[in-house]
């Protein structure tokens, strides 16, 4: 029993060694990572790279191949979803497409996860989703249905259906793109505003570098299924990795630039 | 419920007018034959030995698989694609609970129901060719539809009509569900519902009419309509 009850150094979540594909395409080799409470980690990475993959699997939402997912000082992966039912409420996940449900309204889908896991009264939910949608600046939109929310209205709902019941953890899928750089900036003191409020852990995954030096503490870097740079905003601006610059940096590798100017 | 009154919404007037027509067609088509052999008053049975155990579950079948079938794949295929149905289960509900069991449910209930309404609509258009435009009485029409009729008939035809709500509830939200990303995966999810549940229909009817003739035959043998 004493093994696993977790103390305040173990990591709230813990990726071991994750090892994952579909069919024929290897997404994850081996990825290892583990979260500390309170802090904001960015995963940066190109489009395909398996981003998603990762934060679905610290939700369970994929199981892996190979390898373990911890989560509080528990192991999820090989867990019964009735138990996992229980941490749940735990995590929240914001979706790259906000994933409101288009049959409720705005009130009824920040409501939605408060009515499944809680026996409050209606008046004490209408309380809290407002409260909820205060925090993201949109209390007073509950009548509306998502399909007249713009795209950045869309991903504050959401953000405030992955926190209404408190968790401790909140995932990000590139809360950003797509977002115009105002809309993507109040994003991102979103992100910042509920770190310091909440005194959640967060992972985001993004590709948007301006966002990940803004909210991260830690950047780690996901390259052909492994993680190739774990370090700071600091640290990444020095790195002499060429590959992890040409992404800080926005450039296309030498190579690339070598074929395209030969064809032109 | 929404879901229910959609479901009856987008099949109820269609299958009234289908049954309707379908018992024109029939009794205007007969009428001649009929004539001619002296049975035209026994047209009714015509039409409710067609409809009840065969024509009415297979129309009602087609016109859900076509009117509902459709629809719940491209809602359940959209919820997919734009990640609802992964955010019911990261809030930890079960989404098979929350949306697959009640649209599998409304087809199972609905098959019946639209059944019954093909049969009454087309046995009172049989009975709108007999007595209001070729002058036979209506009270042989509804005597000879009483005398033939027979549970095991009805019986046959509710049956089947649960079977085909079973197979199209869960064709739609088996196509729904399992959809491929994109908005092209929606697309053919739809279309492969539909053509899925379809041949199901026509299969599953062949085989269910094939064993309870058999059965019927074993216990009571030939049954003349006539
Ligand atoms: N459920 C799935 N089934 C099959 N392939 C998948 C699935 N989820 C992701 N993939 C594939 O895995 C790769 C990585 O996807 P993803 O994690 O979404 O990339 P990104 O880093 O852009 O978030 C992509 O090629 C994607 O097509
Ligand atoms: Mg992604």
């Amino acid at each position: 029993m004493t093994l696993n009850t977790p103390t305040q150094h173990d990591p709230l979540v813990r990726l071991v060694d994750i090892h994952k594909r579909f069919g024929p395409l290897v997404v994850l080799e081996g990825v290892n990572l583990s979260l500390k409470a309170g802090e904001t980690t960015v995963i940066i990475g190109e489009s395909g790279a398996g981003k998603s993959v990762i934060l679905k699997h610290i939700v369970r939402l994929i199981k892996p191949d190979r390898g373990e997912v911890h989560f509080g000082g528990q192991r999820i992966d090989n867990m019964a979803e009735r138990e996992l039912a229980i941490l749940r409420p735990r995590f929240g996940f914001l979706f790259q497409l906000s994933a409101l449900f288009d049959s409720m309204t705005v009130g009824e889908n920040v409501a939605f996860p408060i009515a499944e896991h809680t026996r409050r009264k209606q008046s004490e939910i209408e309380d809290s989703v407002s409260e909820k949608l205060a925090m993201v600046g949109l209390d007073g939109l509950q009548p509306k249905w998502p399909s007249e929310l713009s795209g950045g209205q869309k991903k504050r709902v959401a953000l405030a259906r992955a926190i209404a019941l408190d968790p401790e953890l909140i995932l990000y899928d590139e809360p950003t793109t797509g977002l115009d750089p105002p809309r993507a900036d109040e994003i991102n003191e979103l992100i910042l505003k509920l770190k310091t409020e909440l005194a959640v852990t967060s992972v985001v995954v993004t590709h948007d570098m301006a966002s990940a030096l803004k909210v991260a503490d830690r950047i780690v870097m996901l390259r052909k299924g492994k993680l190739v740079f774990d370090g700071t905003p600091k640290t990444i601006m020095k790195t002499d990795n060429p590959r992890v610059l040409e992404f800080v940096e926005g450039r296309c590798s030498d190579e690339v630039l070598d074929s395209l100017r030969s064809k032109g | 419920m929404p879901l229910l009154y959609e479901v009856g919404n987008r099949t109820l007037p269609v299958i009234i007018i289908t049954g309707t027509f379908v018992g024109l067609v029939l009794a205007v088509q007969s009428y001649d034959q009929l004539h001619a052999a002296g049975f035209e008053q026994r047209m009714g049975v015509l039409l409710t030995a067609t409809l009840i155990p065969e024509l009415g579950p297979v129309l009602a079948g087609v016109m859900l698989a076509g009117r509902v079938g459709g629809a719940l794949t491209a809602e359940l295929g959209t919820m997919r694609v734009t990640e609802q149905i992964s955010a019911l289960t990261v809030m930890g509900t079960d989404p098979i609970r929350q949306l697959v069991v009640p649209r599998f449910l409304a087809c199972m209930l609905f098959a019946p129901l639209l059944t019954f309404s093909c049969d009454i609509f087309g046995s009172l258009a049989g009975w709108f060719v007999a007595v209001v435009m070729k002058d036979i009485p209506s009270s042989p029409y509804w005597y000879y539809i009483a005398y033939s009729m027979e549970t095991w008939d009805i019986m046959v035809g509710f049956l089947k009509s649960v079977v085909f709500g079973a197979a199209i509830g869960f064709i739609a939200c088996y196509k729904g569900f399992h959809c491929r990303n994109g908005a092209e995966g929606v697309g053919r999810a739809c279309t492969e519902s539909f053509v899925i549940s379809f041949i199901v229909l026509l299969v599953t009817d062949f085989f269910i009419g094939t064993f309870f003739s058999g059965l019927y035959r074993a216990l009571y043998g030939l049954k003349s309509l006539v």
